[in-house]
């Protein structure tokens, strides 16, 4: 007699370790960050464009004065983190929705991350190392 | 005439779909700037002559026109971002969503009218002379 076997259901597709909580958390970030961004951004955009002659104002003495208050600092610096990060999420939501090939998806995100990792880490340095007599 | 919808798209239209493209695109033109915009503020590290001068650029009218365009982008990014949290979290979100398109629709123009002209105000006047 032969046996009936009948395989289970998604037999081959054996979940992991532990599955991860990850997509939630971004997701949760994602509006968090949204929303003080919204606050830190739209004023940045308002002094910087709009106040007191917008961007024609702008200038390395003008950057001098802002980062000499400490105030401004942790602003620009909350900001950098959280734009950079809320961005690269978003980006990374993208890749995944629209590269469809594993290789592909996984070199565009290294991309992504290193370009990153890079930008903030060269803006938290900048912020921090300002020397405004410089030159 | 009937709406022939395409097999295999995922893509049905309406201001769900619309609001949710263009949150697409926003966003990644907003990071793309963000790249540059660090690096052009990075250069106060070089020297105060190689800020300035990149910043000079800043003040052209094509880059003008081109941050009234980056402020539009941000100010969408922003009111859509805190519909589709709306959306998310309020009970009656989902309900009124349609409704949320239209009401970030009009706060962006309103805030954008005056927001253009002010941005665009020194460019305007540089160019066909001053009015005042």
């Amino acid at each position: 007699m032969t046996t009936l076997d009948i395989s289970a259901p998604r037999s081959g597709a054996k979940r992991s370790g532990q599955r991860s909580n990850f997509e939630l958390y971004s997701w949760l970030f994602m509006r968090i960050s949204g929303i003080i961004l919204v606050v830190l951004v739209l004023s940045h955009l308002v002094i910087m464009n709009l106040l007191d002659g917008g961007v024609q104002r702008i200038n390395f003495a003008f950057v001098a004065g802002r980062w000499s208050s400490p105030f401004w600092q942790i602003w620009d610096l909350t900001m950098l983190w959280l734009a950079m990060l809320h961005g690269t999420n978003g980006m990374r939501t993208i890749i995944n929705d629209y590269a469809e090939r594993n290789q592909t998806r996984f070199w565009l995100k290294m991309a992504l991350y290193t370009s990153s990792g890079f930008i903030i880490l060269l803006g938290t340095l900048v912020i921090f190392t300002f020397d405004p007599n410089i030159g | 005439m009937s709406v022939i919808t395409p097999i295999g798209t995922l893509y049905r239209g309406g201001e769900g779909m619309w609001t949710w493209v263009l949150h697409r695109i926003t966003g990644v033109s907003v990071f793309f700037f963000l790249l540059v915009h660090v690096l052009d503020t990075a250069l106060v590290r070089v020297s105060p002559e190689a800020y300035d001068l990149i910043i000079a650029t800043y003040k052209t009218p094509i880059v003008n026109l081109l941050e009234v365009g980056l402020v539009g982008a941000v100010l969408y990014h922003a009111l859509n971002g805190l519909r589709v949290i709306l959306i998310d979290f309020w009970r009656r979100g989902p309900r009124y969503q349609r409704q949320m398109t239209w009401v970030i629709a009009a706060i962006w123009f309103a805030l954008m009218l005056p927001g253009t002209y002010f941005m665009m105000k020194h460019t305007i006047e540089a160019m066909f002379g001053s009015t005042s």
